[in-house]
């Protein structure tokens, strides 16, 4: 299991990346994917719909699941990462290169934990 | 196996029609040009391709189907001669009221029976299956409220035991979901539904019997909260083949039902449709019913009357089982789960050990936990036994469910070789739980991968993708 | 009595003896005692098969069986070869349930994958589900489809069935979606009142093709100022029609429905019928119920599967778009089995015959003395004629054994011709009209 330093995690198991322009990239985590097994698909929200720490703005299916993902940040979705809808497997082939959307004017966070917490955390679930 | 676009040649066929007796003409508007790439085959190609398919089926004719939550009763042959005479098949929907006398009369003395059997005033054929129903009836408590001034009666409760078209029903008539949770012993958590109750509330979706196999005894006391707080109460009729004519939903403070004909009434699911889902309920909800002409009215939700050849076997099937065999059928199908239950309870530890109604649930996950091998693989194995498996994971309380729904159709030799089966499948998982993984072997397929089905759906037949 | 229970008295005792139980009322134990029905139910006591047939025969004989039929409206008298009633006979098909064991529903999994090609042909669109419960409802869930957070409202043409625009409404009730309706002119949706209902918060426009007043819709026009408007576009399409005329995927349309009982199914009184559904590939994850996708099996197999299952209600629970399970496979079956026998020559006869004794019978009526109320407009199987008393010429017709056109508001009726009927029939229809408005 991968928990890169460079990045600050979610209890409910996303990661966020923040950018030096003020933006963030927001995924799920390695153990996420792990614990939901092969996904199929992803719906993600439209470019410039709001987002709300801590409420979901997305959703990832495997065959017989559907699972809420969780925004870390509150702003305004400025990208979506298109390649997710034609090679989903990316998300469980490289979850943390497979960044969701990346979300600019953020005005507030959710409780985010650094990789070393993160990692004793999933170690407790 | 070669799909019907993969036979034939072009220019094959059969003229079904012969020459036209009136002159041919040119009509106007856009045509059509894109080519229409329908089979080209003979009549015999026809007939050995479904033969074929109808090979690689397992019916309620074909085995046991103890199929949990589905009823795969046995299917009478009578119901399906009455629904074949010409004098139904052959009737136009829209023919002139006298015209189809029989018809109507078919309909009212369905609806009549059911409406005693259900405890309830009035009833509509109209929905077409068991969620149509749901959707149906909660569109009613949605119209009764509006019309009664109840504003802000916006959230139908759920026990989360439930079947997914009761949030899902709830949700396409406009309603929140709040989800009840269940107790140890898979019953409606009274102080949970007393705390979720309020002016808010438009009324309760219940299946009762519930999904995990058990009638709630808390039953009065559930509908009365409900009552009290100003909300309807809806029953899922999914399970009422455990007590049809032993108590009725109107007995116990329903206002609302919907029914399964496919299920509860014998009529065959055709592999997947049609079914039937007719919603009955008391008087005070009546003018809201659909397809009725009163100002009242939800309005229509499907074209016509219903399904009128459902009715028409599910009526042939209580004309001919009548009042001594409703309760009868009832009370065989209980006493053939319980029956079933306790032959297996010893290898199979069951979700809740106690007298089940129609059906039970045992949980596998000690078995996966011991052995590594799944509800999935237990059913699969089942297979190789011509036995269609059970329900698997689900409801979503249990893990590694198995729901067996034995039904009141089987005969006590086809009960005691299932448990022989279940328990022999418990002996390999002990013995050589590798092998488990790779059954079914007599399949015409062997566990196709959903995975890259979802992920690359192919959903009809690529015909450039041949020629290239 | 009659029963299907085959445990015998003695066989009972010994079950309930394994279950530690003495008698059959000791199942119900969990039963409050004051709600066990006491007496027994006030239904008839059961019957044997002899009794049960001799009264179903009666009741279907109080039935009219017309020899000649003229009347359509939705539902639509075709001939269906013999072969569709042997093929989807078998007891296979028609006792299973839903296909959730794949190894063991290869053949309903794969009928229903070939029924979904059939659809995506006829109408020219990309994906199609495995049908709903009627033509109707396909239109309802159709719009919930086209549905976005800032566009709800749905238009529907005026020309469309009002028995489809009934269950749109329903629907639309449950999720509070408000429902417009589109002026006519002169029997077709008119494109220049379309212009000023297309607001910005439409999500859709539905129009029936050919429409309920049998008259042909120009689709290309109305597709273009439905996307100009930024709404998208339902059709609701006649599956024989589309053997001849431009389909809804032809025209640009985001979706195209309709009413699969004319590929061969019985009229049997409303039902059962086919609701069919098919959509761009861009909107194939927003059908609702289920769909089956090929994939392969462990061995590399081909293999047929229940797939997108996610959408779904049993997975998806409150946030599923639509609640449908159950659906029509059989009669799916027998589409897909008649336009197998069919084919696409047989397809395009039965269309042309369709039109070609329409055309007939509406001449031969003009004749008559019943004049048509769209003269100037292309029409398909059905056109609409004038009509001063309708409940006269049902009647004389009726004694021909002829049922009738179906009667409109304002003196008004809606004939149908299919290539059922004959021209001895149509000569001998529009004779009793003369008769009639002529004395």
């Amino acid at each position: 299991m991968n928990f890169p330093k460079n990045l600050m995690y979610t209890k409910t198991h996303e990661w966020v990346l923040f950018a030096e322009d003020g933006s963030a990239a927001v995924g799920i985590t390695d153990y996420a994917q792990d614990q939901l097994g092969d996904l199929v698909f992803v719906n993600l929200p439209e470019k410039g719909d709001p987002v709300t720490a801590g409420e979901s703005f997305a959703d990832v299916e495997s065959v017989k699941a559907v699972s809420d993902v969780l925004s870390p940040v509150t702003g305004e979705v400025a990208e979506i990462n298109e390649l997710l809808a034609d090679e989903p497997q990316r998300m469980n082939q490289a979850p943390y290169d497979s960044w969701f959307v990346k979300v600019q004017n953020i005005t507030d966070r959710a409780e985010l934990m650094d990789a070393e917490a993160y990692q004793a955390y999933t170690a407790s679930c | 196996m070669k799909l019907i676009f993969e036979k034939g040649r072009p220019g094959r066929g059969t003229d079904y029609l012969g020459p036209c007796d009136v002159p041919g003409i040119e009509i106007g508007g856009a045509k059509r040009e894109r080519p229409l790439r329908l089979p080209e085959v003979s009549e015999s190609e026809v007939d050995r391709h479904y033969s074929l398919l109808a090979r690689h089926t397992h019916g309620v004719n074909d085995g046991f189907y103890p199929l949990g939550s589905c009823t795969m009763k046995y299917n009478p042959a009578v119901n399906e001669y009455a629904a074949s005479l010409p004098g139904f098949t052959q009737v136009h929907p829209l023919q002139e009221a006298d015209t189809a006398a029989g018809c109507r009369e078919v309909c009212r003395r369905l609806e009549g029976m059911l409406c005693e059997i259900t405890g309830m005033d009035d009833m509509s054929l109209q929905p077409a299956a068991g969620a149509h129903g749901e959707f149906t009836g909660l569109l009613l408590i949605k119209a009764y409220h509006r019309a009664m001034g109840h504003t802000g009666r916006n959230k139908i409760l759920v026990p989360d035991s439930a079947h997914g078209t009761n949030p899902a029903s709830a949700s396409m008539a406009g309603f929140e979901v709040v989800s009840i949770a269940s107790d140890e012993n898979g019953f409606v958590d009274l102080a949970a539904l007393q705390a979720a109750v309020g002016e808010d509330t438009a009324g309760l979706m219940l299946t009762n019997p519930n999904t995990v196999g058990l009638f709630d005894p808390q039953i009065l006391e559930i509908t009365r909260i409900v009552h009290e707080a100003g909300g309807l109460n809806y029953y899922d009729g999914a399970n009422l083949n455990a007590i049809m004519g032993i108590a009725r939903p109107g007995d116990m403070g329903f206002d609302v039902v919907h029914l399964n004909l496919h299920k509860t009434f014998s009529t065959p699911h055709g592999g997947g449709g049609p079914g039937s889902g007719p919603s009955g309920c008391k008087h005070f909800l009546s003018p809201f019913l659909p397809g009725k002409d009163t100002p009242e009215s939800i309005g229509n939700v499907r074209s016509f009357g219903g399904n009128f050849l459902v009715a028409v076997r599910a009526l042939a099937y209580l004309m001919t089982i009548g009042r001594e065999g409703v309760p009868d059928a009832a009370k065989h199908a209980v006493l053939n789960a319980n029956y079933m239950r306790v032959k297996l309870a010893d290898l199979f530890p069951m979700a809740y050990d106690r007298i089940c109604m129609h059906e039970f649930v045992m949980s596998l996950e000690k078995l996966k936990e011991e052995t590594g091998v799944s509800a999935l693989d237990a059913a699969k194995a089942m297979l190789d036994h011509g036995i269609h498996p059970p329900t698997m994971y689900f409801p979503l309380i249990v893990h590694e469910a198995l729901m067996v729904e034995p039904t009141e159709t089987e005969t006590r030799e086809t009960l005691d070789e299932a448990v022989e089966v279940l328990r022999g499948i418990w002996q390999a998982a002990h013995d050589d739980p590798e092998r488990l993984h790779l059954l079914p072997r007599t399949t015409p397929v062997r566990r196709p991968d959903e995975v890259s089905a979802a992920r690359n759906p192919r959903i009809r037949y690529d015909f450039e993708a041949v020629r290239g | 009595m009659a029963t299907y229970v085959p445990v015998t008295r003695e066989e009972e005792a010994f079950m309930l003896e394994a279950c530690g139980l003495r008698q059959l009322d000791d199942l119900y134990g969990d039963v409050p005692s004051s709600v066990r029905l006491r007496t027994p139910l006030n239904i008839p006591s059961g019957m044997a098969e002899m009794g049960v047939r001799r009264e179903m025969e009666r009741l279907a004989g109080q039935n009219t069986v017309f020899p000649a039929v003229f009347r359509g409206a939705g539902a639509y008298r075709h001939m269906i070869p013999a072969i569709v009633d042997t093929v989807t006979g078998h007891e296979a098909f028609r006792t299973a349930y839903t296909p959730y064991q794949a190894e063991i529903s290869q053949g309903v999994l794969q009928s229903i994958f070939e029924f979904q090609t059939d659809i995506c042909e006829l109408t020219g669109m990309e994906a199609a589900n495995a049908s709903v419960y009627d033509g109707a409802c396909a239109a309802a869930e159709g719009c919930e489809m086209c549905r976005e957070r800032k566009r709800s409202r749905i238009l529907v043409s005026e020309s469309v069935d009002p028995k489809i625009l009934s269950v749109i409404r329903t629907y639309a009730f449950g999720r509070d979606v408000p429902v417009e309706t589109v002026p006519l002119l002169n029997g077709v949706t008119d494109p220049a009142a379309l212009a000023p209902l297309l607001k910005e918060d439409v999500s859709c426009l539905v129009v029936q093709q050919p429409n309920f007043f049998g008259c042909l819709e120009d689709l290309d026009a109305l597709t273009q100022r439905a996307h100009e408007g930024g709404a998208r576009i339902v059709v609701h399409c006649n599956p024989i029609a589309m053997a001849i005329l431009k389909t809804p995927g032809e025209c640009g349309a985001d979706i195209a429905v309709g009413e699969g009982q004319p590929l061969g199914i019985p009229l049997s009184w409303g039902g059962p019928y086919l609701g069919f559904m098919a959509c761009t590939a861009k909107l194939m994850r927003r059908l609702p119920g289920r769909i089956v996708g090929e994939t392969t099996d462990a061995e590399g197999r081909r293999a047929f599967v229940l797939t997108l299952q996610a959408r779904e209600q049993h997975i998806r629970r409150e946030k599923a778009s639509s609640n449908i399970c159950s659906n029509e496979a059989l009669c799916a079956m027998r589409a897909a089995a008649y336009l197998a026998a069919m084919g696409p020559n047989g397809l395009k006869q039965a269309a042309l015959q369709c039109a070609a004794k329409a055309h007939y019978l509406q001449k031969a009526l003009e004749e008559a003395g019943l004049a048509p109320v769209y003269p100037d407009q292309p029409f398909f199987h059905e056109f609409v004629t004038e009509c001063p008393d309708a409940e006269r010429l049902l009647a004389a017709l009726r004694k021909e054994g002829i049922l009738g056109g179906l009667p409109l508001a304002g003196k008004r009726m809606l004939w149908c011709a299919t290539e059922m009927n004959t021209r001895e029939e149509m000569d001998r229809a529009a004779a009793v009209v003369r008769e009639v408005i002529r004395p």
